[in-house]
């Protein structure tokens, strides 16, 4: 009997001692100045933020934590207070957050386009259509396969203002998939379907060695697509990392972050345009 | 096809090589399991001795509802911690939310079950007579236990064992409990998702391979032990 007490107090120790090590390891991580930064699939999958960061965070000897989501994710994250800071795109959606109080210090960031992705043979007849909402008719009377973000995204957002604008419910049409997915998993989606889908140009390129899908449309005023950085409320979230989100939103205009962002290529491409005005908010 | 290759040829020169991200990955999915396996063994081995090892009024009951936990699903528990750690949540003043501990917590409660379940299974096929003699002997009832718990103690490990795979091969609750940070909460299995998302095969496809060998490894070893030691 003795023995075996002994071998389970032995086990004890180690047992101890190993959630003792483990849980050290874990923590030093934690101490560290840490921003959270809640985006949107389309600035981390194109490589942009891995791009940027590193320079914030040895600048402000921080880190970022990044939770690339939707941008209608990514704001209820700042409204719960589950996020220090967004970088989203959509301005409606921004407007509403702003207004309601669960943000501040909104800085236009940067912009890109989106543009109209379809199979070669563009079977709906969507290429030189004067305007986007025409291409989306286009779309819809050939029942041709579109896949749709379905996610509450920016890119979702706009998609949806498109179909509004040209006067198209397509929920519940067996030609429109809602696939609920990252921009990523959308496209490669949208590749196997062989289907149209709305993308914003950064992840086009991006992904453009690995579809078989051609841009059909693009260039159209009502493609624009602007970025925004919003810290969240510190009043409504008193433990927010405050200072150090409006940091790294003043770094994102600043001479030096725009530069980086106007420097970012893929494919010998700019992917994101700096757009920031210097303005009170 | 090509893709298909071109990516493994290059998971395994990177595997080979050694390519940091893949070692940092594995090394935080490691830690976090690491971590959750041993708490639930703590809490889920004694728990399940002390229900097995007596009789008591609704213990089957309670023993299925162990084994009916078994089925619960990731995303579910992933769900219900979210809403709990979310700062909009009960316990949203902790701070949890998208930190490793998050991962743990989740992990804990998917791993908590299978150990007590097993483990019972595992007590409850004990002669009988054992815990009697010992009784008989002299014993404490705790001392009992621990004369039963040495008698199955490879059936107990094979538990922790299967806790251990069940929560490293998991990846609804590590997303969404974890945020799939890079560098910080970042697991093998996000990571693959994430990389499939994107299309790209060769990383996942390297911690896919280091995913398996682990899994392999430990039941291999678990196995390899209990035929030395019976």
């Amino acid at each position: 009997m003795k023995t075996i007490n002994r071998r389970l107090q032995r086990w004890w120790w180690v047992s101890g001692w190993m959630i003792a090590a483990l849980t050290l390891n874990t923590g030093i991580a934690t101490a560290q100045d840490r921003l959270r930064l809640a985006t949107t699939t389309s600035t981390e999958n194109s490589g942009l933020l891995q791009h940027l960061l590193p320079v914030f965070e040895k600048g402000f000897k921080a880190r970022v934590d990044v939770i690339a989501v939707g941008t209608g994710r990514a704001l209820k994250l700042g409204e719960n207070g589950d996020v220090d800071v967004v970088l989203v795109h959509a301005p409606k959606a921004e407007d509403a957050f702003v207004e309601a109080g669960f943000g501040v210090h909104r800085r236009l960031i940067m912009a890109n386009d989106f543009v109209l992705l379809g199979p070669p043979d563009d079977p709906a007849q969507v290429r030189g259509q004067p305007h986007a909402v025409d291409a989306m008719r286009q779309i819809a009377s050939h029942k041709a396969v579109f896949v749709s973000r379905g996610d509450d995204s920016g890119t979702h957002k706009k998609e949806q203002w498109l179909w509004q604008r040209a006067g198209i419910v397509p929920s519940g049409q067996p030609w429109y998939l809602e696939v609920g997915q990252g921009m990523g998993a959308t496209l490669q989606i949208a590749h196997d379907k062989r289907a149209y889908t709305l993308t914003d140009r950064g992840t086009s390129l991006t992904y453009r060695q690995r579809l078989a899908l051609q841009i059909v449309h693009e260039r159209d005023p009502a493609y624009d697509n602007p970025y925004s950085a919003i810290a969240v409320n510190p009043q409504r979230h008193a433990h927010v990392a405050h200072k150090l989100a409006v940091a790294f939103i003043d770094w994102l205009i600043s001479a030096e972050g725009q530069d980086l962002i106007g420097s970012y290529r893929k494919h010998d491409q700019v992917l994101f345009y700096p757009r920031a005005v210097h303005s009170a908010n | 096809m090509d893709s298909l290759v071109a990516g493994l040829q290059q998971a395994l020169i990177w595997l080979l090589a050694g390519h940091p991200e893949v070692f940092h990955i594995v090394w935080v999915t490691l830690k976090i399991v690491a971590l959750a396996t041993l708490l639930a063994s703590l809490l889920g081995v004694p728990l399940g001795v002390c229900i097995a090892g007596r009789t008591f009024r609704g213990q089957q009951l309670v023993v299925s509802v162990f084994h009916a936990l078994l089925a619960m699903p990731t995303v579910v528990i992933g769900l219900t911690l979210y809403a709990l750690l979310s700062r909009r949540g009960p316990l949203g003043d902790l701070g949890l939310l998208f930190t490793p501990w998050a991962i743990v917590i989740g992990e804990v409660c998917l791993a908590f079950p299978i150990v007590v379940a097993l483990t019972i299974d595992a007590v409850q096929g004990v002669d009988p007579r054992i815990r009697e003699t010992a009784l008989s002997l002299g014993a404490s009832s705790a001392r009992a236990a621990v004369t039963v718990l040495t008698e199955v103690r490879f059936a107990v490990l094979g538990a922790i064992v299967a806790a251990f795979g069940r929560i490293i091969a998991e990846v609804g609750a590590a997303m969404m409990l974890g945020g799939n940070i890079r560098g910080y909460t970042r697991t093998i299995t996000t990571a693959i998702a994430l990389e499939t998302s994107k299309g790209e095969f060769a990383l996942g496809l390297a911690l896919g391979i280091v995913l398996l060998v682990i899994a392999f490894g430990v039941n291999i070893a678990l196995y390899a032990l209990q035929g030395t030691k019976t």
